[in-house]
Parts: C-alpha cells; sequence; structure tokens
C-alpha cells in the first residue's frame, strides 16, 4: 500500500497556484495514484491568500490536509510560507519563493510586513528560499514563476521525472510549452 | 478558445464535482441546461458550454427564470439541469415550491451549491432543509465520482417518481478533484410537448390532488431509498455507528477506516426501513454532518434514539478531517511541530485597473458612501475607501436606499448612493429600481457597468452582446430600460476619469430628484492590453503626500518615504495614479492603449 503524500501549494491570487497544482495532480496521476485536490475560487482570488491541497497515494479519502501532516509545502511568497508553516510534518519540506507581496492591509499602512526569515528561525522552520522570480525573468516571462516553482518542488516529491514532464505538456497550452519546459528545469537544476 | 479538460487515462479523468456534474449531464443525455453563475457552482455551466457541445446551455438573468425555463424543457420532454449556489435557490425557491408539485416530464435536476465557512458568500444555509420544505429528492455526493454518477441517477428518479431532483454539493465538492470513471454520452429522445392541465395547471382543484400525490411520492421514495445503492452500510466495529452523508463521510473514511457507517446519499426522503436496521446493529449511534443536524433530527425524532451530533460537531463553518479527528478520535491528533505566527491578514482587493476604483476612490473623497450589492465592488467597503456600509443579497442594495430615505428623508440619507453591477441589476435590482420610482424616492443608483459578471471569474450576462459559449447575442441597453423605468437624470460616465466622475457624484448629491449613474469600463479580465506600460514614478518629484495610496492599488506600496509601483502588477490600461499625484511625480505613456 502506497503511503498517501500531502502538498500544500499556497500564495497570493494571481500567482499561478492553480496551474501549479494542475501540474502537479496530473503527474501524480499519471504515474498511477489516487490522487485529490482541494482550492477554493472565487473572492479569495481578488489578491487573497490561496492555497490548494493535493494529497496522492493508493487511496485518499479527505482532499484537505491536516495540519502537522504535509511532506511538502510549496509557497509562492515569503509571508504565506510562515503562515501554512503549522500544516508542515516535522519531517517535511518547505520551499518558498523569496518574493514579497504586501497585502492591502500593509500598503494601507494597518499592518507592517513582518520579517519572514528570523520569524522561521525563531520558530526553527527548514525552508529554503528559491528565486523563482529572478529565474523567469532572466527566461524572460514573468509568468512562468509558478512552473519554475514547481520544478524547484519536484524533486522532494516521489513521483518520477518522466510524469512531471509529459504533465507540463498536458497542462499548459502548446503555445507556451517550450518555455515552461524550460522553466520547469531549470526550477529543478535551481535545488541543486 | 477551448479550455481542455484532462485526457482520459484508464477510462478516467481527474475532475472537479462541478466540471463532473457536467460530464454526468453529458453522459445522461440532458438536452438542455440553465444557470446564473454563483459560486462555487459557476463551472458546472462552464464546463458544459467549453466542453460539451451536444447540450444546449446559456446563462438566465436569474435563477428563478433558470429553473422556470428548464421547467418549460422538461413539461417538453427533455431532460435538464439547472445549477446555482445556496443562496440562489432562495430566488428559485417560488417556482421550486410549485414544480414540485407539477413534476418532471424530461428528468429534472437542479444542482445546489452550498457554502459552509462562507467562502464567497454571505450566509451558510443549508439548502437540505430547502429540499425538505419543497418535498423533493435530495442527493448528496461525497466527491467527484458521486458527483457524476449522482446526475445519472436524479434523472432516472426524477422521470420514475415525477419529481424535481436537487443534487446537494457543497464548496469542498465543487472545487475538490479527484479521479472519475467516465463513459460516453448515452442520447435520449426528447419526448415531445403533451398538453396536460390536470398535471400543469395547479389551480386549486388539481393542487390539492397534486399534494396527495407528492406526499404518496415521498413514502415510495423512501422504501426504495432503502434498497438503493445511494444509501449504503459499510459494516465495521460495531460498539458506535456513524451517520453521515457529502463530504463529512470522506472525514470520517479518513479519520475511523474501522468505523461501521451508514453513508446516506439520498437525505430526502430519507430511507427509512435501512437507518432502522442499521440502528439495530450498533451499539451507539453517532452523525457526523456538516452545517444543520439534518439527519441527527429526523432520525432522533422518529425512533427516538440516544444519539451524539452537534453537541461535539458544530453547526457553524466547515468541517474538515482534525475537526472530525477531534470529535471522533481525539488519541490520534497530529502533533503539530509550528505554530501560528501573528502575520497581516491578507484580505482581497480590486484588481489592479479595476474601473470600480475610480468611482469608489471619487465618493470616499467626497465623503459619500454606498449600499452595497453582490459583486467585486462589495470590496468598496475596505480600507482605503470605507465606501461601502450594507450589503444583503442580489439587488438589495437599492431597495435599502430607498427605505432609508423613508425613514430619515433625503437629508438623513446624506450622501449614500445604491452601488450595484450591471449583472446584479438585470437579476434582480431593476425591481428595485421600479419601486423607486413609482413610489417617488430621489437618491442615485450607481450602475457599475463592467461588462463581464466579474466577481464569479468572469461570464457573460445580457448586457454583454455575447452568450454563454461566447456567441454574439443582443445586448441589453441599461440607458434605455433605465429610462423606461421613468428615471429623467441618466448620466454614463467613465469612472477612470477622475474630475467628471467627482462632478457627477457632486451634481447628484444636491440633486432633489431620483437619478442613475452608470460607470461604465470594461473588467479587467475582459480584455489583454495591446502594449506593455507601467507608471513609473520619479523619486526626485515625489513630495511623499500618500494621495497615491487611497486609491487602494495592490500595485502601489508605502516604502519608507515614498510609493513603489510595481512593474508585476500595475495595469497597462491605467492611469489613475498619475492623475491623481499633485505634482507629476508618475507618468505614463498611454499611447497606442485604449
Amino acid at each position: 500500500m502506497k503511503p498517501v503524500t500531502n502538498v500544500i501549494i499556497c500564495g497570493t491570487g494571481g500567482q499561478g497556484i492553480l496551474l501549479a497544482s494542475e501540474i502537479l495532480c496530473e503527474a501524480a496521476r499519471l504515474a498511477g495514484n489516487d490522487v485529490k485536490k482541494s482550492e477554493v475560487h472565487g473572492m479569495a482570488q481578488r489578491g487573497g491568500s490561496v492555497s490548494s491541497h493535493v494529497r496522492f497515494g493508493e487511496k485518499v479519502y479527505s482532499p484537505l490536509v491536516e495540519k502537522g501532516t504535509a511532506d511538502l509545502i510549496l509557497s509562492m511568497e515569503k509571508m504565506e510560507a510562515l503562515r501554512w508553516a503549522p500544516f508542515l510534518s516535522p519531517s517535511g519540506t518547505l520551499l518558498s519563493c523569496d518574493l514579497e507581496i504586501n497585502p492591502m492591509t500593509v500598503n494601507t499602512g494597518h499592518a507592517v510586513y513582518p520579517d519572514v526569515i528570523s520569524m522561521m528561525k525563531e520558530q526553527d522552520i527548514p525552508c529554503r528560499m528559491v528565486p523563482a522570480f529572478e529565474i523567469a525573468e532572466e527566461l524572460g516571462n514573468l509568468r512562468v514563476v509558478n512552473v519554475v516553482l514547481i520544478g524547484a518542488a519536484s524533486p522532494f516529491i516521489p513521483i518520477k521525472e518522466d510524469y512531471w514532464y509529459r504533465a507540463v505538456e498536458e497542462r499548459v497550452p502548446p503555445k507556451a510549452l517550450d518555455v515552461n519546459i524550460e522553466a520547469f528545469k531549470l526550477g529543478v537544476r535551481s535545488c541543486f | 478558445m477551448r479550455k481542455k479538460l484532462n485526457t482520459i487515462v484508464d477510462g478516467t479523468l481527474l475532475l472537479s464535482g462541478n466540471e463532473a456534474i457536467a460530464r454526468g449531464a453529458w453522459e445522461s443525455g440532458v438536452h438542455f441546461a440553465s444557470a446564473y453563475p454563483g459560486t462555487p457552482s459557476t463551472e458546472i455551466l462552464e464546463a458544459i458550454g467549453d466542453e460539451y457541445d451536444e447540450i444546449d446551455a446559456q446563462w438566465a438573468p436569474n435563477e428563478k427564470v433558470s429553473l422556470e425555463v428548464i421547467a418549460g424543457a422538461s413539461f417538453a420532454g427533455a431532460r435538464v439541469l439547472s445549477a446555482m449556489k445556496h443562496v440562489g435557490l432562495n430566488v428559485a425557491a417560488d417556482p421550486l415550491f410549485t414544480l414540485s408539485y407539477l413534476g418532471a416530464t424530461g428528468g429534472i435536476v437542479i444542482v445546489s451549491a452550498d457554502d459552509p465557512g462562507m467562502h464567497s458568500s454571505q450566509n451558510e444555509q443549508d439548502n437540505r432543509l430547502m429540499a425538505r420544505a419543497a418535498k423533493v429528492v435530495c442527493l448528496e455526493p461525497s466527491d467527484s465520482q458521486e458527483a457524476r454518477d449522482m446526475v445519472g441517477e436524479a434523472l432516472s428518479i426524477s422521470e420514475d417518481f415525477d419529481t424535481p431532483v436537487l443534487i446537494r454539493v457543497t464548496t469542498r465538492i465543487c472545487h475538490s478533484k479527484s479521479i472519475v470513471k467516465v463513459g460516453p454520452r448515452r442520447e435520449v429522445p426528447v419526448k415531445g410537448y403533451v398538453t396536460d392541465i390536470a398535471k400543469r395547471v395547479p389551480i386549486p382543484s388539481n393542487a390539492r390532488k397534486m399534494h396527495s400525490r407528492v406526499i404518496k411520492r415521498l413514502k415510495d421514495l423512501s422504501a426504495w431509498g432503502s434498497e438503493s445503492s445511494l444509501n449504503r452500510i459499510e459494516d465495521g466495529d460495531r460498539s458506535v455507528g456513524i451517520i453521515t452523508s457529502g463530504i463529512s463521510y470522506q472525514y470520517v473514511k479518513e479519520v475511523c477506516p474501522e468505523a461501521c457507517l451508514l453513508k446516506i446519499g439520498m437525505s430526502n426522503p430519507l430511507p427509512w426501513n435501512l437507518i432502522e436496521r442499521f440502528i439495530g446493529m450498533v451499539d451507539k449511534v453517532i452523525f457526523v454532518e456538516e452545517g444543520e443536524p439534518f439527519l441527527e433530527e429526523r432520525v432522533r425524532s422518529k425512533f427516538l434514539i440516544p444519539a451524539i451530533g452537534k453537541d461535539i460537531i458544530s453547526n457553524e463553518g466547515e468541517l474538515n478531517p482534525e475537526l472530525v479527528r477531534k470529535a471522533l478520535h481525539p488519541g490520534t491528533t497530529k502533533a503539530v511541530t509550528y505554530y501560528d505566527a501573528e502575520l497581516p491578514a491578507r484580505p482581497p482587493a480590486l484588481c489592479p485597473g479595476c474601473p470600480h476604483r475610480g468611482a469608489f476612490y471619487c465618493l470616499s473623497k467626497l465623503n459619500g458612501s454606498s449600499t452595497g450589492d453582490i459583486g467585486c465592488y462589495t470590496l468598496g467597503l475596505m480600507a482605503p475607501f470605507n465606501a461601502l456600509e450594507t450589503t444583503i443579497c442580489m439587488g438589495a442594495s437599492i431597495g435599502v436606499l430607498s427605505g432609508i430615505e423613508k425613514a430619515v428623508g433625503r437629508e438623513g440619507m446624506g450622501k449614500l448612493v445604491a452601488a450595484i453591477g450591471e449583472s446584479t441589476f438585470v437579476h434582480s435590482g431593476i425591481t428595485g429600481l421600479i419601486d423607486m420610482v413609482y413610489n417617488g424616492n430621489t437618491g442615485t443608483v450607481m450602475i457599475m457597468d463592467n461588462s463581464l459578471t466579474a466577481m464569479t471569474g468572469g461570464q457573460e450576462n445580457p448586457t454583454t452582446g455575447k452568450n454563454l459559449r461566447g456567441e454574439p447575442a443582443p445586448a441589453l441597453d441599461l440607458v434605455k430600460i433605465v429610462e423606461a423605468c421613468g428615471v429623467k437624470h441618466i448620466k454614463v460616465v467613465d469612472p477612470h476619469d477622475l474630475d467628471e466622475m467627482e462632478n457627477i457624484f457632486k451634481e447628484e448629491f444636491e440633486r432633489d430628484e431620483l437619478s442613475v449613474i452608470i460607470t461604465r469600463r470594461p473588467c479587467v479580465m475582459c480584455y489583454r492590453p495591446v502594449k506593455k506600460s507601467v507608471a513609473l514614478l520619479d523619486p526626485e518629484k515625489c513630495i511623499g503626500c500618500k494621495l497615491c495610496m487611497k486609491l487602494g492599488c495592490p500595485a502601489i506600496s508605502w516604502e519608507e518615504e515614498k510609493p513603489e509601483i510595481s512593474k508585476l502588477l500595475c495595469w497597462p490600461n491605467c492611469d489613475l495614479c498619475v492623475q491623481v499625484c499633485p505634482v507629476d511625480a508618475i507618468s505614463k505613456d498611454m499611447e497606442g492603449l485604449e
């Protein structure tokens, strides 16, 4: 019986979280797993916090990941990585894009963007930062930040390489395939 | 361009609950579908529109019309589906309660997508109660496979028992994806329209007979339900028996895989024989259900058994595996290594370039505010605008404004206007406006026309000139319809022309007669800008006055003493910050745009 792998992909509305989780689900499905994923659309997409829970393995019941059980959390924004840290299992991996996006509460002066790195240190949260934004900028396409990140996460997820590339092909529009494959590869490389 | 669902692998697709309902409808030979968009139900009709040409699919102006149209198609023998969010069923309740008496000729499926936890809604009503009140069948899928399967089941039940069937899903079903075994479409002929007055005209003498039939139908269905695979006992440790339905079933299986449980797939009418058998099998009964104690109250009042339910599982909010674990199996609670850090909230905000921003900026600048409605513009309540102060339901902004005037007069109303989107106006705001004209109100209604039903992700509506499939359709003329209601003062304005917008508000605040302002500019989801252009700040010129921060634009943040404009977020076709800067420190090349 294959154990269930729990992944959370988080960030802010408009960052392409749903596409990243689609690619992960597709790869897991092609690799012969039962897969469930859950996310909330609607109001949350207007720049609010967005998260997608993905679970795969032999047999999956709940589409939601429980606190303390995520094998991997992939965050597209620094502060959101910290927000979701309670979901991380003691042996789990936390990866985050080093991008900071101010919430409106910070812009309007009702709050201050926190010093995320020292807050993580306080709790000994093991977080690996990925310069996904810079990588995407080098590729000349800021819309592939999400695919760089899912590439960076892929070595930490028990799915073979082939399935990842097939999943990217399956889920991105043919016109944008080359740049997305390149983004995925650079993501993988950024981890080593 | 067509969206594509994933490729079929081993006869399966990975589908959301909404996509699975669309698939189920297509496979079961549904001919006609209608809906008004509403989170979390919207993607059902979108998926039908994108993927399944054999189904004639359309957006209705509101849920009541949607249900009436599919009722007519059913009378003519077509298989039909109508989808809506939970509060949409309130709008459609009038036809629903009587359609229950009339029954179905072609199978009728009505999907109600409830929103426990209120991710995108104003209340968390449990529409199993509506199904019971309307005396229609209620089915509750617990994942995408069941969502697909139950559409076919629902159509058979509808035709066999002559009843509309409500499929009650929740956000977690609609927006979760899981693997679904799929099949081909089965064509079912449209039976054709045959006059049957005794069946379709509920004058009292007919309706009394219909009601008797409805009551017998519920008894027959309850007996049938005890034998149907929709409801099933999963045997296990009989010291406790868990009765559950919908998504809660998945959480119970996750937390207590060994439990003896009764999974209810048809929650109205309840399968009494099966429930009685189950109660006899187990030592004690626990109800695990999200929302109201629907199963619990009905079963306990029928069999007078002691049981546990809402005393350990709240009827507020959404359930999740942790809450169910805490209630059923507290010993197995997962250790949490990292605690919740105190972080600034990240509430939703109007998008960069949003046409509503100009209107709310000006309203706020003049110390005005609004009675609000359901749509993106509800975000006018957020800082820095603070320019919206009531919301009830679709269309209520107008009635609420006129009621305030009735209570405290034109003076007492101050600088309040009604703020309503064009789609919401057509849905049910227009009747409020007719009421205002008819009953001599003054005041100002602001119809915020962004050429799209935006909050639900961007759908066409009767004013946009396109139908559900994006084909050309006649566009409702808002100016003419407002005129026809009897409104004498109508102004159309681009809300991003800030001077003009502000002047119009000033004029209308002074006016002693009813007026309508139509703010017209397309939603940023309507188009892709043709040229890259971002606002540039000249820090030498900037005096740090913070006027640009009053726009509440996500692209502008305050860094120490100066604003910073994000290249990533700035919307090319917007120059609001250029307009508000008093010292011309922000510039933008707008040539070639618009």
